[in-house]
């Protein structure tokens, strides 16, 4: 249907309307899944949260006290991917009206978000010419990318594109590892997970701290979270070599152990055919070890054990014989442990987190290969997180029809299934920005203000 | 400073209670003796670091033998000369050691080494001077805040396999201070904050005054060549160049020094003349017909060294390899890496042999050659191997200005004295080396 037909619809919607139980989807109101540039429109138009991107963006700079700097979202970069893959970089605004009228006119089919620069991006050719470096980036989130196609070496169930429940617990394992650690070692407070779309999440860490940091110090954090290091050419691709672990690496395991045992065993059957207990035996450095567990399984065949508990059981004398210290071969140490992060731990990407003029896709966009909206993960309720319920462009525009007409234009996000996505930003992300932001820019006017007066000579 | 023929007035600087960081030489007079001898005392300290760090000795070993050399070598009579000794040593050393990229480095290397192992001597205060001066901004942790970070500190240092002292004093500093240790997870993070150990503060200064020292070198290179060396001619550039030449390192930006050893002389020169870990290379590559990338690199840069051509090199290894790999695969995949040794491909370096620093302090693994026999092999029967083709009795004196002479002398007295007959035939063999190619020419 075009944007018309739904549209002119509305009237005799109304009326089929009172013949509907519950909402249910009726021949008018469904609305074909898909992703283009008309459906965007209207998301853009009636759903899209320019104002909540605009408040977060401003980091409480919204003129209302003396203390603001008026110029600073001006200053930082959007972009914009058109259809036919037309990119606009170094996009920025002055308000929020010129960025929903950009958003709207332009219908990006991706927006990302960039730093906050030096100066407007617009004006960056004027600055160019001094050779001062005078354009740079100062300010941006630190920001963290996990994608499941790294994993690919590690879950069965799905590969390339594709996501399911059972992988997607490597996405709730991420999450569990990484949020409390950003907030009890490094002490950040304002952090925003986010799904991705289609097969990962996003992190937005929005301290101002944390916005200031340098490349270097974005890469050295990024390389405390770093413990897979390898390729397809090396064997072993987790070397946990100390004697013991460092206390974020001991905190992590617990979160690993019990995913691994719980869930991974079974819904990824890590042990259930040769060739997938061969890859684990090759995480072990001796020989008599890994013959030993391949003769027990290899005579299998003929035992009770179910196949549902083959998994577990097979695990267990992993860790038994692993574990018993009979054979005091080097490297086994933590070979329990290596095993268990190389099957569970997050995969970040490191170029993403390192550099501060990275682009990140902006939160509240729509994937264009699964039509799913990037909505924001709760990490206390990460467990519960289903990608596959997540509201599509198409759903949204469906529960736009059933709203009919005269209704409160503001809230339409409110009728859909995204309200509830818009509601969690605002109350456990941006609310809480917001005020920290304030009470910033007070302290920091007030400080300066206290430092004129005393530094006042004549 | 001033450098002064006559005698000298004496001067007298406030005698600071810390390790002198060498910002900038002091307005002091020197004579133009001690401007050689302090320089040479200084220079057998570094060099005794250098040899005590190629024979692998640990942290504590080191520590101390920095403390005996300097004791033994940087005193002064006049108490309040040895603060002056200690400046003036070290900046001449900067003149007669910024010259080439490899001095420096050395340079750099060594120097730091030996404020890092002085530091570790200091007492706290000084320490905490010391980390005043590079604006390092750390504070130390109050009691309170240890015991409620007790657990993870406890866990951090068993994660290096030490234990953690009961008295130990750590820093509270943000953690953003402190990049390389976050990023290696080498401490305690808690609410934004990096718990450090005194040792690691030792380290984090220390790498402050390399990196402020490596900017200096730079510069004094700049001004040596721009005017000093023309100005100082006749009086500090000849005591500067010779310092630099009696303890020269490896010098191989010249090879036309050397004469050209053909592939038909190969094996005959191997035999009677090539250093132990060579010629094991070059008998391993006789049999299997292969070598793995150490040995390749190692003895490839060898034969480079003493006078292997490029094209004679290729068909060299061609020969030996085609008959495992086939010729085909040879060009395919090992000729580009022998061109690339002799700096005719990629960024075109010409890279120089391995010191044997560098090849006692390489790692060979399961099917490698390379190495050094006195350090890497393991069994008795190895090393019986090699004493069959020794010879013994040849006596001589290695010429003082012979390249490879300090390295030799930093091999041969790397392992304990029951070996010491091997080392001084290597010694002889490399002697010998020498001399049959320089006899070439």
């Amino acid at each position: 249907m075009t944007k018309e037909e739904i549209e002119n619809g509305t009237a005799d919607m109304e009326i089929d309307q009172r013949e509907l139980m519950n909402g249910e989807r009726s021949e008018l109101n469904a609305v074909p899944d898909g992703f283009n540039a008309n459906y965007l429109k209207v998301y853009y138009g009636k759903l899209f949260p320019h104002a909540d991107i605009f408040k977060w963006m401003s980091y409480g700079n919204d003129g209302k006290h003396p203390g603001c700097d008026e110029s600073y979202f001006g200053r930082r970069e959007f972009s914009f991917t058109l259809d036919n893959d037309i990119y606009l970089r170094f996009q920025s605004f002055n308000s929020v009206s010129q960025l929903e009228n950009s958003i709207k006119e332009k219908c990006p089919f991706k927006i990302d978000i960039g730093p906050v620069y030096s100066v407007d991006p617009a004006k960056r050719h004027a600055y160019a010419q001094s050779g001062n470096n005078v354009f740079t980036p100062v300010e941006k989130e630190l920001v963290f990318d996990i994608d499941m196609t790294d994993y690919d070496d590690v879950r069965y169930c799905c590969s390339g594109a594709d996501v399911c429940l059972k992988c997607w617990t490597l996405m709730t394992i991420a999450i569990k590892v990484i949020d409390p650690a950003l907030r009890d070692d490094f002490g950040f407070n304002h952090i925003l997970w986010v799904y991705s779309g289609r097969r990962g999440v996003h992190c937005w860490v929005c301290d101002p701290k944390a916005r200031r940091l340098t490349n270097e110090q974005r890469s050295s954090i990024a390389e405390y979270f770093r413990v897979y290091k390898g390729n397809e050419n090396s064997q072993k691709k987790v070397s946990l070599t100390s004697s013991a672990l460092h206390p974020f690496l001991l905190r992590s395991y617990k979160v690993l152990e019990e995913f691994f045992e719980g869930n991974l065993l079974s819904n990824q059957s890590l042990f259930s055919t040769e060739e997938r207990y061969e890859k684990i035996l090759e995480m072990i450095p001796d020989e008599s070890i890994t013959s030993e567990l391949r003769g027990k399984w290899q005579d299998n065949k003929k035992s009770s054990i179910s196949k549902e508990n083959i998994n577990v059981d097979r695990w267990k004398h992993v860790k038994k014989i692993l574990k018993s210290g009979k054979q005091k071969g080097q490297g086994l140490g933590k070979c329990v442990e290596e095993i268990v992060f190389s099957f569970s731990y997050p995969r970040l990407d490191m170029e993403v987190s390192k550099h501060m003029n990275h682009l990140l896709k902006a939160p509240f966009c729509i994937h264009p290969k699964t039509g799913r909206v990037c909505v924001p993960i709760d990490p206390n309720h990460c467990e519960e997180f289903d990608p596959t319920a997540v509201p599509t462009l198409s759903k949204l525009l469906e529960e736009i029809n059933m709203g009919g007409l005269g209704t409160d234009d503001d809230a339409e996000w409110d009728r859909t299934s995204l309200g509830k996505s818009i509601r969690f930003f605002r109350s456990s992300f941006l609310q809480p920005l917001l005020k920290s932001c304030k009470e910033e820019i007070e302290n920091s006017y007030n400080a300066k203000l206290q430092h004129s007066k005393t530094s006042l000579t004549w | 400073m001033e450098i002064i023929r006559s005698q000298r007035k004496p001067v007298h600087i406030d005698v600071v209670p810390t390790l002198p960081l060498y910002r900038s030489a002091p307005p002091l007079e020197v004579r133009l003796e001690d401007f050689e001898l302090y320089a040479m005392d200084r220079l057998r300290v570094l060099k005794g670091i250098a040899d005590g760090l190629s024979r692998g000795k640990k942290s504590e070993e080191m520590k101390n033998l920095a403390d005996h050399l300097w004791k033994a070598n940087m005193r002064h009579l006049d108490a309040s000369e040895v603060v002056n000794k200690d400046i003036i040593s070290h900046f001449v050393l900067r003149l007669v050691y910024c010259r080439t990229e490899d001095l420096r480095k050395w340079f750099l290397s060594m120097e730091t080494n030996l404020f890092r192992y002085r530091l570790l001597f200091e007492k706290a205060e000084v320490q905490r001077a010391l980390m005043a001066e590079f604006d390092l901004p750390y504070r130390a942790a109050s009691n309170a805040e240890l015991e409620s970070v007790k657990e993870g500190l406890k866990q951090v240092a068993q994660s290096f396999g030490q234990p953690l002292a009961a008295d130990a004093i750590f820093y509270k500093v943000p953690f953003e201070e402190v990049p390389e240790l976050v990023a290696g997870r080498r401490v305690f993070i808690h609410k934004g904050y990096a718990y450090i150990a005194m040792n690691q503060v030792v380290s984090l200064v220390s790498t402050q005054f390399r990196s402020h020292l490596s900017k200096a070198l730079i510069l004094t290179n700049r001004k040596w060549t721009s005017t000093i060396r023309e100005q100082e001619k006749d009086r500090l550039t000849p005591i500067v160049e010779a310092l630099c030449s009696s303890y020269l390192g490896p010098d191989y930006s010249q090879p036309r020094e050397f004469a050209e050893i053909s592939i038909k002389d190969i094996d005959q020169i191997a035999k009677s003349s090539f250093p132990l870990c060579m010629r094991h290379l070059f008998e391993k590559l006789r049999e299997d017909h292969h070598l793995k990338h150490g040995g390749r690199m190692q003895l490839g840069l060898f034969l480079k060294g003493v006078g292997l051509k490029l094209e004679d090199a290729l068909a060299f290894w061609k020969a030996e390899f085609s008959q495992r790999v086939g010729s085909e695969r040879f060009d395919k995949e090992y000729a580009y890496s022998i061109r690339h040794n002799y700096g005719r491909e990629g960024k075109r370096t010409d890279y120089t042999p391995y010191s044997c620093q560098k090849i006692i302090t390489s790692a060979p693994g399961v099917g490698d050659h390379h190495g050094c026999p006195y350090r890497h092999f393991r069994t008795n029967l190895q090393y019986k191997e090699f004493l069959g083709a020794l010879a013994t009795n040849i006596d001589g004196v290695l010429p003082r200005s012979a390249s490879w002479s300090n390295q030799l002398f930093i091999c041969l007295r790397s392992k304990k004295n029951i070996h010491m007959r091997m080392y001084l035939t290597k010694f002889i063999l490399l002697y010998q080396l020498l001399m049959h190619i320089c006899s070439k020419v």
